[in-house]
């Protein structure tokens, strides 16, 4: 059986044991052509300590544990493990020594239960009956629920990522790596996580926790060792910080503040939503009903809501990568679009920007100029007589490099090699360079550190002063507090009415996130014809 | 202890290049093992398939011939295959191309039809070939069926009708019952480069196709499009390309690029119809198309070095007795290669020593 309540180090808590850290990076450094990702970091992990890797995006958090995993090869410097140099051949080699790694992007397949998803990225020999059983039992112990049999499909963000969880702990490992989790949690469900996090500390193993939210670096972790372009700046006890100081380190300077100046009001609406009502498109989706709602230039509708509720088939509908059959159901900038392409809808002056990143935001493996053309070509004078006007698609990766600050190697790499809040980014500078009439983003600032969020906050109230209509959809209600003029809650497939900012507190937007109702009449307004 | 494959986390762009070079230095490895089972010697054998074919003029022309119908299929096949269309059935569109276009020498043959007879050939052939290829797309696109199979499948009903036509209607009258038709007047034949060689026009069609899909690929937004849907469906479709429209449209392309590769070869260095007029043209372009990377100048090498095989081949076995299959057997060892070394520039091996022993029954 594992030894799973097994006590790794019995020394109290707050007070380092042994001679030797558990894990030790002396001078690690990884070089991208002319481009130092790390650059000379020493780092020390003890057992029993939560310890945060802080840092703005492209900071070279997720290199640095991509190397400490094996995933990459650093250039120089070394890595001691217990006290000897390891050098890791590869991720496998990592976990037989006790490292696990929760990643920034889930590698779940859709189509295959929990259990085969694990069985997938466990290196051991034992039969998948007994794999299953073990799964059962990590999980129950750790209170993190899972059946083995479900499809990942019907599971939401939180749950597909404790299947990553639950799989790193099932290789036991004495110090794990988590990439930003609670980047796609709702609040209840990082509270969840962070109760397994005390818990794996107390058993008396180590974790690196990588997040840009500040509020719970400060709550849970003993040590916080802080990147600024590739470098370490500092390390330190978070909890002796304030949230304001630790950002100082990260960015060096001060962290703007969002300012909200909400523009004059449009009289016509410029997206309008007229009860759209769409069967889910595969066996997973979620079907939509009646949902209405106008949204005018100069205004930012939030739509809060925990994900899975049909918040993306919203977006694949607005968007047009589903078509209605009625052209009503969705008005741009006053012409019936509901049976229009995403290109039509593109060139009626709409702009989209989808939650996953990669693959859906981008093609991976092509370059930054390519992902400029794969939204501009409709619209953004990149292609002159079927020809693609190479000059053209550069210029918008540069404009979006200056504006949104955008950090990377080259000029114009691959998408897949930028950091996860850089891209982001980049695709939303992509769409506001633009200057659409109408802009449909789903977790504007996923991943993004908070520095670059506030930029893209302050874009996007930008776009609205200018006179856009923006719709935002988001699981972060302080955003959605921050840019918001009204907020409404999406909950199975329908549509709460719109609150104004004001009046949306946070519990009542708590309430209607959970399904229940504010007053009937509300209800009945939002179901309304 | 357990082999794996374990996903690289950077691409090796090297290696990307290499990896043809392995696979052809891995299958001459193989052939020489081959040639010394067979009892012949392996360096006279080397010698025979790929020094001899280069050292004279007649064989230099004959390889640009061979290498002509594998270039024209292999790109129209390379655009299927960037877009993730799978379509396996060039060998029919080449034989219905090559009897569409037949259909008016046939009818012309003695008439004093002008100079309009070839291009209409080429023209009507192309169309066939195209027509040809939209039956599996189509099923493809509305039914769900696999293109590989049913494009598979349509290459056997291809040749059964070819052989039908030369053994029935078209059959040449003065021709002592062979299945073929009578030989294609001047006008309805593709001219010659070189008089008295074997270099026809075909070869500059070829050159011209090559040119076209470099520009397509690298400058047009259509060729973007192909590339984008095969490497990022979901990217794809949120950039507004559809699918399915590309499917119909590759598939159209490449029936048609494999039916004027056919008819060129019928109105050129064959002279009529006949069966057995392509040596499987169609499937080794599959191979021509993957060792070239999906790339229309590699596509071009990789042809060439393709007929170079089977000119070096047929030397080989006036030579030395090595049966002519011997050919084919090259060409699916070097396909295996191929695949196995791409293989490699997106995985590694791994040996990996489990870290616990769990000695639970078996799975
Ligand atoms: N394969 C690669 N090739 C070239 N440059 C790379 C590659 N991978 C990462 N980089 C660069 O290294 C830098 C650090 O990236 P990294 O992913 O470590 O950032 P991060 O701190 O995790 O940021 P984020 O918070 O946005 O996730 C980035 O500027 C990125 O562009
Ligand atoms: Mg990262």
């Amino acid at each position: 059986m594992q030894a799973h309540q097994r006590m790794l180090d019995p020394t109290p808590d707050g007070q380092h044991s042994g001679k030797s850290p558990l894990l030790r990076t002396i001078g690690l450094t990884k070089r991208y052509a002319d481009f130092l990702a790390n650059d000379c970091i020493d780092i020390e992990i003890w057992p029993r300590e939560i310890h945060a890797l802080l840092g703005e995006n492209g900071a070279g958090k997720s290199t640095l544990v991509k190397a400490i995993y094996g995933l990459i090869q650093p250039s120089a410097g070394e890595i001691h493990w217990q006290g000897e140099r390891i050098v890791l051949s590869g991720p496998s080699e990592a976990r037989s020594r006790g490292i696990g790694m929760v990643f920034q992007h889930f590698s779940l397949f859709d189509n295959l239960t929990v259990a085969e998803n694990v069985a997938l990225g466990l290196d051991g020999k034992e039969s998948f009956k007994d794999m299953s059983a073990r799964l059962e039992q990590v999980s129950k112990t750790y209170g993190l629920p899972l059946d083995p049999r479900r499809e990942v499909w019907q599971l939401s963000v939180g749950e597909r990522q404790r299947i990553e969880i639950v799989r790193a702990l099932m290789q036991d490992p004495k110090f794990l790596i988590l990439d930003e989790p609670t980047a796609v949690l709702t609040p209840q469900e990082a509270d969840q996580l962070f109760i397994v996090l005390e818990r794996l500390k107390a058993e008396g193993r180590a974790i690196l926790y990588i997040s840009h939210k500040l509020e719970e670096v400060k709550r849970l972790c003993d040590t916080a060792t802080i990147l600024r372009g590739g470098r370490k700046v500092a390390t330190c006890n978070p909890r002796l910080e304030t949230a304001a100081s630790l950002a100082r380190m990260m960015v060096g300077g001060e962290v703007k503040e969002v300012k909200g100046a909400s523009g004059r009001k449009t009289t016509l609406p410029r997206l309008a939503v007229n009860d759209l009502s769409l069967a889910p498109a595969e066996a997973h989706g979620v079907r939509l009903e009646h949902i209405s709602f106008e949204l005018k230039g100069g205004e930012i509708l939030g739509i809060a809501g925990v994900a899975g509720n049909g918040q993306d088939e919203l977006f694949a509908a607005l968007s047009g990568e589903r078509l209605s059959k009625d052209p009503g159901t969705v008005v741009i900038e006053g012409i019936a679009a509901g049976h229009l392409s995403i290109t039509q809808r593109r060139k009626l002056g709409a702009a989209f920007v989808p939650e996953e990143r990669l693959g859906h935001g981008t093609a991976p493996r092509m370059r930054l100029s390519e992902n400029a053309l794969l939204t501009g070509h409709a619209a953004g004078g990149m292609v002159h007589r079927g020809f693609i006007d190479t000059a053209a698609t550069l210029r918008t990766v540069d404009r979006a490099t200056e504006t949104f600050d955008v950090r990377k190697a080259k000029r114009d790499p691959e998408a897949a090699s930028l950091s996860g809040g850089n891209l982001q980014k980049f695709i939303v500078g992509r769409e506001i360079l633009r200057n659409p009439a109408v802009l449909v983003v789903s977790q504007p600032t996923w991943g993004v550190d908070a520095g670059a969020a506030a930029v893209i906050r302050q874009a996007l109230l930008d776009l609205a002063t200018a006179g856009a209509a923006v719709l935002v959809t988001s699981q972060d209600l302080d955003e959605l507090a921050e840019i918001a003029d009204r907020i409404a809650v999406m909950f199975h497939g329908k549509l709460s009415a719109p609150l104004s900012a004001r009046e949306a507190s946070r519990e009542k937007l708590g309430l209607l996130m959970g399904g229940s109702s504010l007053e009937p009449k509300e209800v009945a307004h939002a179901a309304g014809a | 202890m357990q082999l794996v494959l374990e996903k690289r986390a950077e691409r090796s762009g090297a290696i990307a290049l290499v990896s043809p070079m392995i696979a052809i230095g891995l299958t001459i490895v193989t052939m020489v093992i081959l040639f010394a089972i067979l009892g012949k010697n392996p360096l006279l054998a080397l010698h025979a398939y790929f020094i001899a074919p280069l050292t004279d003029g007649y064989s230099l022309q004959e390889i640009a011939v061979k290498a002509t119908p594998l270039v024209m299929i292999a790109i129209g096949l390379s655009l299927c295959y960037l877009a993730n269309a799978w379509n396996i059935g060039a060998e029919g569109q080449f034989l219905i191309g090559a009897v569409a276009g037949s259909w008016i020498a046939v009818k012309t043959q003695g008439t004093d039809a002008g100079a309009w007879v070839l291009p209409a050939m080429l023209v009507l052939a192309a169309a066939a070939g195209a027509l040809y290829a939209l039956i599996p797309a189509i099923c493809k696109v509305k039914f769900g069926a696999s293109e590989i199979l049913t494009s598979l499948m349509l290459v056997y009903v291809a040749e059964l009708f070819l052989d039908y036509l030369v053994r029935g209607p078209w059959r040449d009258p003065h021709g002592f019952n062979f299945p073929t038709t009578a030989e294609f007047d001047p006008v309805a034949t593709v001219p010659l480069l070189i008089e008295g060689g074997r270099l026809h026009l075909g070869s500059i069609i070829a050159l011209l196709v090559v040119a076209a899909a470099a520009i397509l690929l690298g400058r047009s937004i259509k060729g973007f499009e192909i590339r984008v849907v095969g490497a990022a469906p979901r990217a794809a479709r949120f950039g507004g390309f559809n699918a399915n429209q590309l499917i119909i449209l590759t598939f159209a392309v490449s029936g048609a690029l494999a039916g004027l590769a056919g008819i060129i070869e019928v109105a050129g260095p064959v002279g009529h119809l006949q069966p057995g007029i392509s040596p499987g043209y169609g499937f080794t372009a599959i191979i021509v198309a993957f060792l070239g990377r999906l790339n229309p100048l590699g596509i071009l090498i990789a042809g060439l070095f393709l007929a170079l095989t089977f000119i070096g081949g047929e030397q080989a076995q006036i030579a030395m007795k090595i049966p002519l299959d011997v050919t084919k057997v090259f060409q699916g060892i070097l396909l295996f290669y191929v695949l196995a070394c791409d293989s490699l520039i997106l995985y590694r091996f791994k040996l990996v020593f489990p870290n616990r022993q769990v000695a639970h029954g078996a799975g």
